[in-house]
């Protein structure tokens, strides 16, 4: 039987573990909440700052997850609703116009979802599976249905799984960690 | 023991024509549909490869008028508005719903990176169509699908990642079998970005080759229809035509970087050697590579590294960017297909534009069409966020 | 070119996001790559918009940029030459 552990709910400029709250800030902006709580946990990882907020909110969640842990065999499975259409539409600002058309490599990067996995991935080092899916809810069964397939299939131990939704100021993490 | 399931229908289409024959027919007289176009206003003309919008309309008319006569189900209202890239989506599935039926275990399952992007220029909010999940909803809508359509968007590797979705789903017990669609469309979203990395090439693509100077972008829609083997389908099973197993999938992620490749091709070689293994296969065994082969620095030299560190660098190989330039979300997909449509032929096509080797390590680059007899094909992929995926097909 | 200089590495700051970096830590003739700021190749090409943008300046060759963005220096001087804003 698949257990689920470790579960860490963001929303409202508030990160949650296990139902204890672990930070909270009284920021109005996505983008000023997660400086806030980067700082405040002491995360120490530059590259934080060039992420999307879409990024920025996958790596918060998984952060508090897997810690300073061995994930080498933990698979990371993701899903929204909204793709990467937070950062596509800044993106898609740089471009509307001819005489102001400076398109950003650092932006058109992160107009594809997965970066978001990509960033977890590179951060713990998780040479492992990974996907990421776009549903029009939340649809815990099928994220659990699949994850238990990469499980029991062998192809990892442990699956990161869960919901990363942001568009502009309107954002819900649900993440946790998946163990046959 | 696992269900076995089979990829036994598909279906393209692509500047090189609106279904698997005329694409096929093409590709044997090396006629590639990358030519020169000018896209965005103030920038210069490059090459792409790209669907010739008046023969897509024609064709799109013409399926609707069909559509009435036939027993796809279809919205109430006659008067829906297709985007483009819809107009392409409903063109590859239509063929594959006309000949199986799709019941309450039927999945859906969509593939692309950007979708209806274009609906995003000089919009104060999002439009409804930019969201995935609304675009693989109507789709779903117009064909009766019963279950909800699972969207997988994992940058250049969704193609792929699709077909693994459908057989790992389809094993799970989940749904007896899935229509699997694949597109991506160009865009001046995508064009000005993949500009912003300096990664289009200005000439046709020459992936491994000495002289690659990049990508060409291209568009697509491919359609495949998965299924399991039990004793049930047996019926559906003695209409086909043909089968080709999918023996193993892994989707590996480098761990890298965001937009560069592992220089070490970790991430491939674990796709590919994970893939193999579920698959039971050696690489002795494998008889054709279909390749990712983008014609950038990078991504061919990554690739050129993991298939020798998987001993696969005698294998016959292509990439096929340089006949359908890179489809993005469509590429994993198509290219499965014709690497199928070789092995059903017996023949492999030639990996177009390659003159003289270019990467650092051996590879078996194809560079005319050969016969060959193929059972085992590896198809593989690489995208940006350090996503590599690899499957294992076997011809039945 | 003074004033320049630090122009450059306040927009440096800003443009490639390095929060924790301030002005007075980037020396003129720092390496900006492979220094201590942990810039990559997606900086690199921001820096090559950064010209065009701010400057007025198109690289035609962008592997050039390799030369030009050695330092704040080279990178300063290089526009001083080139700027057309």
């Amino acid at each position: 039987m698949m257990k689920k552990t470790d579960i860490c709910t963001i929303e409202n400029s508030k990160i949650t573990v296990n139902e204890q709250v672990i930070f909270e800030s009284q920021a109005e902006f996505f983008s000023e909440f997660a400086k806030e709580a980067y700082k405040s946990l002491a995360l120490n990882y530059p590259k934080f700052h060039k992420m999307d907020n879409l990024s920025k909110l996958a790596f918060l969640a998984s952060e508090m997850i897997l810690k300073d842990e061995d994930h080498s065999k933990t698979a990371i499975v993701l899903a929204n609703r909204s793709s990467s259409l937070d950062t596509d539409f800044k993106y898609q600002e740089s471009i509307n116009s001819q005489d102001n058309f400076f398109p950003s490599p650092a932006v058109f990067v992160y107009t594809l979802p997965n970066i978001c996995v990509g960033e977890i991935s590179i951060r713990h080092k998780m040479q492992t599976e990974n996907a990421f899916f776009v549903l029009d809810e939340f649809d815990e069964k099928f994220l659990n249905d699949y994850s238990e397939q990469i499980l029991q299939s062998g192809k990892a131990e442990k699956v990161l799984c869960g919901w990363v939704e942001l568009y502009q100021e309107s954002y819900k993490a649900f993440v946790y960690l998946l163990t046959n | 023991m696992r269900k076995e399931v089979y990829i036994t229908d598909y279906n393209c289409v692509t500047p090189l024509g609106f279904d698997v024959a005329s694409n096929w027919n093409d590709l044997l007289q090396g006629k590639s549909g990358v030519t020169k176009h000018k896209v965005i206003e103030n920038q210069d003309a490059f090459y792409a490869s790209i669907i010739d919008s008046g023969k897509l309309e024609e064709e799109f008319n013409r399926f609707f008028d069909s559509a009435q006569k036939s027993k796809i189900r279809r919205l109430a209202n006659d008067n829906t508005n297709f985007t483009r890239l819809e107009k392409m989506f409903l063109l590859s599935l239509k063929p594959l719903v006309e000949r199986h039926n799709i019941t309450d275990e039927t999945a859906f399952i969509l593939s692309t990176t950007k979708g209806n992007i274009s609906l995003l220029k000089n919009q104060a909010t999002l439009p409804e169509g930019v969201y995935l999940s609304s675009l693989a909803q109507k789709i779903a809508d117009f064909f009766g699908f019963k279950t909800k359509p699972i969207v997988v968007s994992n940058a250049c590797v969704s193609g792929i990642m699709a077909i693994a979705v459908a057989k790992n789903m389809i094993q799970a017990g989940r749904y007896k079998d899935a229509f699997v669609v694949a597109g991506d469309e160009i865009s001046e979203f995508v064009i000005s970005g993949f500009n912003s990395f300096q990664a289009i090439g200005s000439e046709p693509c020459k992936p491994y080759d000495k002289n690659r100077s990049g990508i060409n972008i291209g568009e697509a829609t491919a359609a495949g229809f998965i299924t399991s083997h039990c004793e049930e389908r047996s019926e559906a099973i003695s209409n086909e035509k043909f089968s080709f197993k999918i023996l193993g999938d892994s989707a590996i992620n480098d761990a890298n970087h965001i937009s560069g490749p592992s220089r070490t091709g970790d991430g491939l070689y674990a796709s590919i050697k994970n893939a193999m293994t579920e698959a039971n296969v050696s690489a002795e065994q494998i008889n054709f590579i279909s390749a990712h082969g983008t014609a950038t620095i990078y991504n061919d030299e990554m690739e050129a590294i993991a298939f020798n560190r998987m001993e696969l660098q005698n294998v016959p190989l292509n990439s096929m960017k340089g006949f359908y330039g890179h489809c993005l979300g469509a590429s994993g997909l198509l290219e499965s297909i014709i690497s199928m449509e070789s092995a059903l032929h017996n023949n492999l096509i030639s990996s177009k534009n390659f003159e003289e080797m270019g990467v650092s390590q051996p590879l078996n680059i194809l560079k005319e069409n050969q016969p060959a007899i193929i059972k085992y094909i590896l198809k593989t992929a690489s995208g940006f966020g350090g996503c590599n995926a690899a499957i294992v097909l076997e011809k039945c | 070119m003074e004033n320049l200089q630090t122009e450059l590495k306040h927009k440096i700051i800003e443009v490639l996001n390095l929060e924790d970096v301030s002005v007075e830590e980037i020396k003129d003739t720092d390496p900006l790559f492979g220094g201590g700021l942990g810039l990559d190749s997606i900086d690199a090409l921001e820096l090559i918009v950064l010209l065009d943008k701010d400057y007025g300046i198109k690289l035609a060759d962008p592997k050039k940029g390799k030369e030009i963005f050695q330092s704040i220096d080279t990178m300063a001087k290089f526009i001083e030459e080139n700027r057309t804003k």
